[in-house]
């Protein structure tokens, strides 16, 4: 009697994992969770993005495995984080616009609150350098109305959450060294060919 | 404030198919659908009240009974004399099964569900139903025993 009752009990259940697709979607759209994340395909690697009910929280490259990116955001951010590629859409569009060379802007929401004030007046400063053109630490210090506090700027844009979105590889050294770049100089230089403006 | 809690998405693809099983053993596959949404919702409003050292499977069938016997109650109102959980849309061989498991009532039915697709303890079933421990044995046991009549 126990065989067949355990095996109806526990025979495979496929309806679920649409189901589990389907309420993540849902808890996403209905901003019943704080956070929802997708990964996208780029020519740069796979990117992560983040966002919560007022914009796009983070975008990085996935170098690691997902699991442990996603347990320190949990950790940092909240816990309450769903996959929906939906939800992400409007960002991974634009994202694909800009690496076919189709999009010079970035308009979906930006969620800025993360960040400390002057941070955020660093990355808006930087976010403010047009496509194709370059400034420098000095430059985005100054913009962010500190003009001595170069290496504070350069940390504020080593750690910007929002990567390639507001365009940090757009800030060089000053006489127009490379500077650095969280994401690996190589990808430094591949946005700012794709901007046609690599400098060698 | 909560502090290591694994992402939602986790507890989310590790259990979503044990929260399936067990609404299809208490409401049919119709009405899973349903209670399923309605499970992982109340969850995650809860989650970040968990405490990191607790078990999220017990956790999560807890709710998904819950939403059960919720559904169970709503549609004894408005469908009076219906049986809880048909056995159409299951494999003919095991239809007999899901016959009888839906005839059991919700109690029994919970604690075996639970012995067998949570491999849940006595005391974790006796939480998730929310009764004695010695009321779930007596409910696991009578379950099997009408079960082993019927097939």
């Amino acid at each position: 009697m126990s065989d067949p009752l355990a095996r109806a009990l526990r025979a495979p259940a496929p309806q679920a994992a649409a189901a589990a697709a389907r309420f993540a979607d849902r808890a996403a759209a209905e901003q019943r969770t704080d956070l929802a994340y997708a990964t996208t395909a780029s020519p740069l690697g796979e990117l992560l993005l983040v966002s919560g009910p007022r914009g796009l929280v983070i975008m990085h490259y996935l170098d690691g495995p997902l699991e442990p990116a996603l347990e320190q955001i949990a950790l940092r951010r909240s816990p309450r984080i769903v996959r929906s590629a939906a939800a992400l859409d409007p960002w991974r569009r634009e994202l694909d616009e800009y690496f076919a060379g189709r999009r010079r802007r970035f308009e979906s929401p930006l969620d800025w609150r993360s960040m400390t004030p002057f941070q955020r007046a660093v990355l808006r400063a930087t976010a403010a350098i047009p496509y194709g053109e370059t400034s420098t630490y000095t430059g985005v210090a100054l913009a962010a109305g500190s003009p001595r506090a170069q290496r504070a700027a350069g940390n504020a844009l080593g750690a910007n959450p929002l990567a390639i979105i507001v365009p940090c590889h757009r800030v060089l050294r000053a006489g127009g060294a490379f500077g650095g770049y969280t994401g690996g100089l190589h990808r430094k230089h591949f946005l700012l060919e794709l901007e046609s403006l690599s400098r060698p | 404030m909560p502090q290591r809690l694994p992402p939602f998405q986790v507890l989310l693809e590790r259990h979503s198919e044990d929260v399936w099983r067990m609404l299809r053993a208490m409401v049919g596959v119709q009405a899973a659908e349903d209670c399923f949404q309605e499970t992982f919702l109340a969850a995650l409003r809860a989650y970040p009240r968990l405490r990191a050292d607790s078990a999220p499977r017990a956790w999560l069938l807890t709710i998904a009974h819950n939403k059960a016997i919720d559904h169970l109650r709503r549609s004894r109102r408005e469908r009076p004399g219906e049986l809880d959980a048909p056995g159409e849309e299951h494999p003919v061989a095991d239809a007999a099964v899901w016959r009888a498991v839906a005839e059991l009532p919700p109690r029994q039915r919970a604690a075996v569900a639970l012995r067998y697709i949570g491999d849940l303890s006595h005391r974790e079933i006796a939480a998730t139903i929310g009764c004695s421990e010695a009321a779930s044995r007596r409910s696991l046991h009578d379950g099997l025993e009408t079960l082993r009549r019927k097939l």
